[in-house]
């Protein structure tokens, strides 16, 4: 047997989804404001950040879970989800990597995440996040050098608390829709990045996402500023153990790009997506929005997105500085029965603004793919740009790709392209591909890498391969 | 609002001969309507048209009441030269004349459906409003195997001497095995600001061909809208083209639904708007079974402060597979204050089709101007032959010649 084919034979199964047995810290089950003031508390904040939170907490009230979205799923009970869990040992944080819950440790060398020793040879600085708190950060002392901030978003509250005062909530305000303002009433943590100005960030910055506790949400928060003339590349990446309820995942991502900076924010989404009958599985209601706020300025969406019982986002971008750029690129697979409801929103203020949406869709099995998204070119947004690409592929009559573009063009000395195509696997293809010796499922893997490569390419290359591989995982079973 | 509603209701009740039992049906239709009110913006359909903002806005305080007693006086200057043809008029909302002079009298059988009510699928509010207050509803049968000689010419005239501000006409068309219809709707209105809700029902039998015309060309203020629900069997042919330009608002609404294998459906349309007009189509496309095909080209050119919307959606059921499916919507902004919306959307579930959608927007191509200015025309004709050139990509594609001459010549678009 090649190595291929045993690569493909360990892959198969979702290999992550084991759980570790740690001791946890938790807040008491239910959404109350005791319940905020108890994280609050815990994570030791400042009375700002608890009546930021507070805010967001009688904003939630008032609000209704939205229903217009495609993937339909039973009601959520706010009140039974453990809205805080952490290890036992990071009670008192740990000074440095050595002195981690080995548990921990092992748990992440499982997920193929070194916080050790491997991180310094691949060279990319790693904030893994536990349930609901950041356990380690790597490359710390390297990245301060060069007057970078990368830190748990608990750590930046206390010791930036004039960046994170100035920035939290600025594109994601507390009064948002249901599950950003849910995130902002309860977020436990997440990263934090400040680049200063003019650094070029010498490394991937990389976050790894992990729920391991059951009945837990996970809302952390990602807040991402690139000062004049910085550029930052950032990876995300999450996984989940089998469980056989659903989990939430409500995450708020925030990126500001000022004058002349550049953001690249990467996603491989691996959340366990349910077993082979759609039992079980994480919802990934996740709010993600760019601000490019300065003249100049580029933010760049990539996502890979193979995993979630339901995934259900829309990375947006805001162009408000002249001249300023916003990118989305996006694969998305879905095989048994997951459902995606996904895309993004180009929102055009400025003069001379560009942006450019390619999304590729995959469906397989019983699941339902839906790209959904705005394009929005105000009356001020000056000789303006958009081209979207979004192609859907079809695998098997069970399987359903829909496609929903909102285009608003308010401006005449700007330009709107928008393409899509909705096919399958063509006969000729296969047969060209199964004639030289590829065996059909080869095929269809090879010819869905094709389709997927002008996003592939735009990964950072440690991800870009383990998203190609984990394309072809996705679509295991679903050929024949 | 509801009170008027109510009494007008009453009044339009008294004077028809109704049974108990159609009383109620309408009776249920209007208490829908007053449950649900005009569409609103909240309303996924209807969010880039708020009719109920536009109504308020525009006319205020509608009445439904439209006494029917005393004739009205066919003005036979508006009737179309050159150009032989049946007649159906509507003036005010009453049907004055129905003439099909040039065809078989036997082969053509007109029924009056007054009491039926039309469901319709993917409709809203609207319907019900018709329901509740149309009067006469008359079906026009094509029998088995009859193609009109004769296309028939649907004229809607409003004028000065209206009864109310709201007129809401329904006719249905059954088009038996073999047969054919060509069909222009032609809109004169004279009066002022008024809301017509027009419903239209087409059976489309096997082998049949619908060409539907829509020409709203002359300037009015009214708030128009129209909608079109067309089932087709085996092999049928529907054609439906749309001219939006006329009225302060307008909405054409198509809902096709392919039946039968075979079947194919294709719409284009041409928004030409100037002033604070605005205009929107939706279009539904549901491809039901397999080998189904549906085509649709929608071009814009938007002047001053107009706002064109065109919503256009493809349906492919899991058990049509082969479905081809196109649509284009291409918009030309001549006025910084002009805008155009689009919502083109695929919903689809089976694999073997081929579907596609595009959508562009933007200003006149400089380069162009520039190349035909360069060979001495002025700015002023170089814009208007790209126009030209650009709306006339639509209208080539109706495929009667007739017909297409008499609507190039309604909107002055020179080959």
């Amino acid at each position: 047997m090649d190595n291929r084919q045993k690569e493909i034979n360990n892959l198969k199964d979702y290999k992550y989804g084991f759980s570790t047995d740690i001791e946890n810290i938790q807040a008491p089950k239910g959404l109350n404001e005791d319940v905020i003031k108890f994280i609050s508390n815990i994570k030791k904040e400042p009375t700002w950040m608890l009546e930021f939170r507070l805010k967001a907490f009688e904003r939630f009230k008032v609000l209704k879970e939205p229903d217009w979205q495609k993937p339909k799923f039973p009601k959520i009970d706010y009140q039974d989800l453990y809205y805080y869990s952490a290890p036992k040992s990071m009670k008192d944080k740990p000074k440095s990597l050595d002195e981690l819950d080995p548990k921990l440790l092992e748990t992440y060398k499982k997920l193929g995440i070194p916080l050790q020793e491997q991180a310094r040879l691949n060279g990319i600085a790693v904030d893994a996040v536990f349930d609901s708190v950041s356990v380690a950060t790597t490359f710390k002392d390297e990245l301060t050098k060069q007057g970078i901030i990368f830190c748990p978003i608990s750590e930046a509250i206390q010791n930036h608390p004039e960046l994170v005062k100035k920035y939290l909530g600025s594109v994601i305000p507390t009064s948002d829709h249901f599950f950003a303002t849910l995130n902002s009433a309860v977020f436990t943590d997440g990263s934090f990045v400040y680049i200063p100005k003019g650094v070029r960030c010498p490394m991937e910055l990389s976050t790894y996402f992990r729920i391991n506790a059951s009945n837990t949400g996970q809302f952390e928060r990602t807040l991402i500023i690139a000062d004049k003339g910085s550029y930052v590349s950032y990876l995300e990446g999450c996984t989940a153990p089998m469980r056989d309820e659903n989990q939430l995942h409500a995450a708020n991502v925030e990126l500001i790009a000022l004058d002349d900076a550049e953001i690249k924010y990467s996603t491989v989404q691996n959340w366990y997506p349910g077993d082979k009958d759609g039992k079980g599985g994480i919802y990934n209601f996740v709010t993600k929005r760019g601000l490019c706020k300065g003249k100049n300025s580029k933010i760049s969406w990539t996502q890979v997105e193979t995993g979630s019982a339901i995934t259900w986002k829309y990375p947006s971008c805001i162009l408000k500085g002249d001249n300023s750029v916003g990118e989305f690129y996006s694969i998305a697979i879905t095989n048994n029965h997951q459902k995606a409801d996904t895309g993004t929103k180009m929102i055009h203020l400025g003069k001379n603004t560009k942006s450019k949406i390619i999304s590729k869709g995959i469906s397989a099995g019983s699941s339902d793919m839906t790209y959904r998204g705005l394009v929005d070119i105000s009356s001020k947004a000056k000789n303006s740009t958009n081209y979207t690409q979004c192609d859907s592929l079809l695998m098997g009559n069970k399987c359903g790709a829909h496609t929903v573009p909102y285009i608003k063009n308010k401006n005449s000395e700007s330009n709107i392209a928008h393409e899509a195509t909705t096919s399958k696997i063509s006969e000729e293809q296969l047969h060209y591909c199964q004639q030289r010796g590829l065996n059909p499922e080869e095929a269809v893997g090879l010819i869905v890498n094709g389709f997927c490569k002008e996003v592939l390419q735009q990964l950072p290359m440690e991800f870009a391969v383990e998203a190609q591989k984990l394309v072809g995982i996705s679509l295991e079973g679903s050929v024949g | 609002m509801k009170e008027q509603l109510q009494k007008d209701f009453n009044n339009s009740i008294k004077n028809l001969s109704l049974s108990q039992k159609d009383i109620e049906i309408k009776k249920f239709c209007l208490d829908n309507f007053l449950d649900k009110g005009f569409p609103s913006r909240k309303e996924e359909d209807w969010r880039f048209s708020d009719l109920n903002q536009i109504i308020k806005n525009n006319i205020g305080e509608l009445s439904f009441y439209n006494d029917q007693a005393s004739t009205n006086k066919v003005d036979t200057s508006v009737f179309v030269d050159g150009l032989e043809h049946n007649k159906i008029v509507f003036i005010n909302g009453r049907i004055e004349k129905i003439d099909f002079d040039y065809e078989k009298k036997d082969q053509i059988e007109i029924i009056d459906q007054s009491e039926t009510i039309n469901e319709f699928k993917n409709s809203n509010s609207l319907s019900d409003l018709n329901n509740a207050f149309t009067k006469k509803c008359f079906k026009i049968l094509v029998k088995k195997g009859y193609q009109l000689v004769k296309p028939l010419i649907i004229y809607h005239t409003t004028n000065s001497k209206i009864w109310s501000k709201n007129i809401n006409l329904r006719l249905n068309f059954e088009l038996d095995k073999d047969s054919s219809l060509r069909l222009i709707d032609l809109f004169n209105d004279t009066s002022e600001k008024n809301f017509l809700n027009i419903f239209y029902n087409f059976e489309l039998k096997e082998n049949a061909v619908l060409k539907n015309y829509k020409v709203d060309k002359l300037e009015n203020k009214n708030i128009k809208y129209s909608f079109n629900n067309i089932d087709q069997d085996k092999n049928s042919i529907s054609e439906t083209f749309i001219l939006s330009s006329g009225s302060n608002f307008s909405k054409n609404e198509i809902n096709c639904n392919l039946n039968g294998i075979y079947a194919s459906a294709f719409v284009n349309g041409v928004f030409s708007l100037n002033n604070d007009k605005h205009h929107e189509i939706r279009s539904i496309i549901n491809h039901l079974t397999e080998n189904t095909k549906s085509f649709q080209l929608i071009k814009s050119v938007l002047d001053e402060s107009s706002k064109a919307v065109y919503q256009g959606k493809i349906f492919v059921n899991s058990d049509a597979q082969k479905t081809d499916g196109y649509q284009l919507s291409k918009a030309i902004l001549l006025n910084k204050e002009s805008e155009f919306n689009a919502k083109p959307e695929l919903e689809i579930y089976a694999d073997d089709v081929k579907c596609s959608h595009g959508s562009a927007s933007g200003s006149l191509n400089e380069d162009s101007i520039f190349y035909l200015m360069s060979r001495g025309l002025s700015y002023q004709q170089s814009r208007e032959l790209l126009i030209n050139g650009f709306l006339l990509d639509v209208v080539e594609k109706i495929t009667d010649s007739e017909i297409k001459n008499l609507i190039k010549n309604m909107i002055g678009i020179k080959e």
